[in-house]
């Protein structure tokens, strides 16, 4: 009977397995590196296969370009006429200002009416170690090192007080969330203000920066073990005996093979492909006008000659 | 071995009989701050290793915000102090610091020290503005010595 049950348990794993392997990739909105999967020569036909789906659909390259254009999976928030009434706000707000596309890892400047401020402006340089939030409620959060004092700042993609932002370095990190930078090394989150924008040739991926960092000895502000994390070179001379045991019995190795849960954390294809048919002609035209307006400006602008 | 497993793993169940979550960083009663200007006791204190404890936060919350005066226990004196950086979660464009900083004032508002050496936030300006009563004490004589705001 225990066999039985054994035996037919496997079954439905495997079963699951080549289900997870064949369909899950459509229905997703799951961070990226999910994707890059190393292609044995078993699964070379899904991939091929796959590489096709996205070639066939242009529009899933935009969801992680522009992830707050997806609405929040939970149903009990959905609500199409708002997302709708979102989208279109959205949309009006980067007519008015140059929102470039950037991911967690990249250096950016963010310049802020202030009414605090002396200027009445105010810039912040830093690493963005999170981005989160559906819609016009998306926010990102930006963290550097200011006189050996580490200095994080949350802000509003869509703030109407936002007054430029600029991508110094447009590059991503090995996790989809740095807040282990907190516990790192100070030199992994120091920025000078004063950087100049480092400008990547047209058509080329965005680069993946493999840098892991070192984390100062315990106490840490989270667990940092038992999550996984690609981006953190020390994480093991830290532990005691006691840590790695409790990791062990913690770990959820299953979670991946969770169809339901990846469903109800996704966004299904069907309903992506008509949110990006909606905005993607529009986020073309604005990246269109960018361009030729940024050629024009580079052509019209002397310098001035001293002397 | 296989038992020393289950008594790892008995203990670990009977363990997490309670929630845990991340803590909130709050200034109250009893937490340490950290001295950010050259007033000469601020700096003994830090240097020795004992940084001031909160012994009375002045508003009604009993949870020191940003810019809300203090008062601290430090080196064994009593001393008032205004809370230029915290380590808890703020609002949108509020600066957020690694670490819950003080700068040690008199009764009437004028520093102990004379330079902060980190980053203030700008919303301070406004906010010691507003505390600021004309007779009273005045607090915006600590942005003077601020270098550099964030």
């Amino acid at each position: 009977m225990a066999l039985a049950i054994r035996r037919s348990s496997s079954e439905v794993f495997g079963a699951a397995k080549w289900f997870i392997r064949r369909d899950c990739r459509v229905l997703s909105t799951v961070p990226e590196r999910a994707e890059e999967k190393p292609v044995t020569p078993k699964r070379e036909r899904q991939a091929v296969s796959r590489v096709r789906a996205s070639a066939r659909n242009p529009n899933l390259g935009l969801r992680h370009a522009y992830p707050e254009f997806l609405p929040d999976p939970n149903p009990k928030w959905r609500n199409s006429l708002r997302e709708k009434l979102e989208r279109s706000d959205m949309l009006k707000r980067r007519s008015q200002i140059d929102i470039p596309e950037f991911y967690v890892g990249s250096i950016l400047a963010v310049t802020i009416a202030d009414p605090h401020a002396q200027g009445k402006t105010n810039r912040f340089v830093g690493i963005c170690i999170e981005r989160k939030g559906c819609g016009l409620r998306a926010e990102f959060t930006l963290r550097n090192v200011v006189d050996h004092q580490g200095v994080e700042v949350r802000y509003d993609l869509y703030d109407p007080t936002v007054q430029s932002i600029q991508v110094l370095r447009l590059e991503k990190r090995l996790d989809d969330k740095l807040l282990y930078l907190r516990d790192a090394l100070p030199e992994y989150s120091t920025f000078s203000f004063d950087m100049d924008p480092e400008i990547l040739p047209e058509g080329t991926p965005v680069p993946v920066n493999p840098v892991q960092v070192k984390l100062k000895p315990r106490p840490w502000l989270e667990r940092w073990e038992r999550q996984e994390l690609k981006g953190v070179a020390n994480i093991e001379e830290h532990l005691k005996e006691k840590d790695r045991v409790r990791r062990e019995l913690r770990a959820t190795p299953w979670e991946k093979y969770d169809l339901m849960k990846q469903y109800r954390k996704t966004i299904p294809i069907e309903d992506q492909n008509d949110i990006w048919a909606e905005v993607n002609h529009q986020l073309r035209q604005l990246q269109l006008t960018r361009k030729t307006s940024a050629r024009k400006r580079t052509f019209t602008t002397p310098k001035p000659q001293l002397g | 071995m296989f038992k020393s497993l289950i008594t790892k793993l008995n203990c670990v169940q009977t363990s997490r009989t309670f929630h845990t979550t991340a803590c909130l960083n709050e200034v109250r009663l009893l937490s340490r701050l950290r001295v950010v200007d050259n007033s000469e006791i601020g700096k003994r204190a830090m240097a020795e290793g004992k940084p001031p404890k909160v012994i009375c936060v002045y508003n009604k919350k009993h949870v020191g915000y940003i810019g809300d005066r203090v008062m601290v226990a430090i080196k064994g004196q009593k001393k008032k102090g205004i809370l230029v950086g915290l380590k808890q979660k703020q609002n949108v464009k509020v600066p957020k610091f690694d670490s819950n900083n003080v700068v040690l004032i008199d009764d009437n508002g004028t520093p102990l020290g004379n330079r902060i050496h980190v980053p203030i936030p700008t919303i301070l300006r406004t906010i010691l503005k507003e505390k600021t009563h004309s007779k009273g004490a005045d607090y915006t004589k600590l942005l003077g010595i601020a270098t550099r705001f964030v």
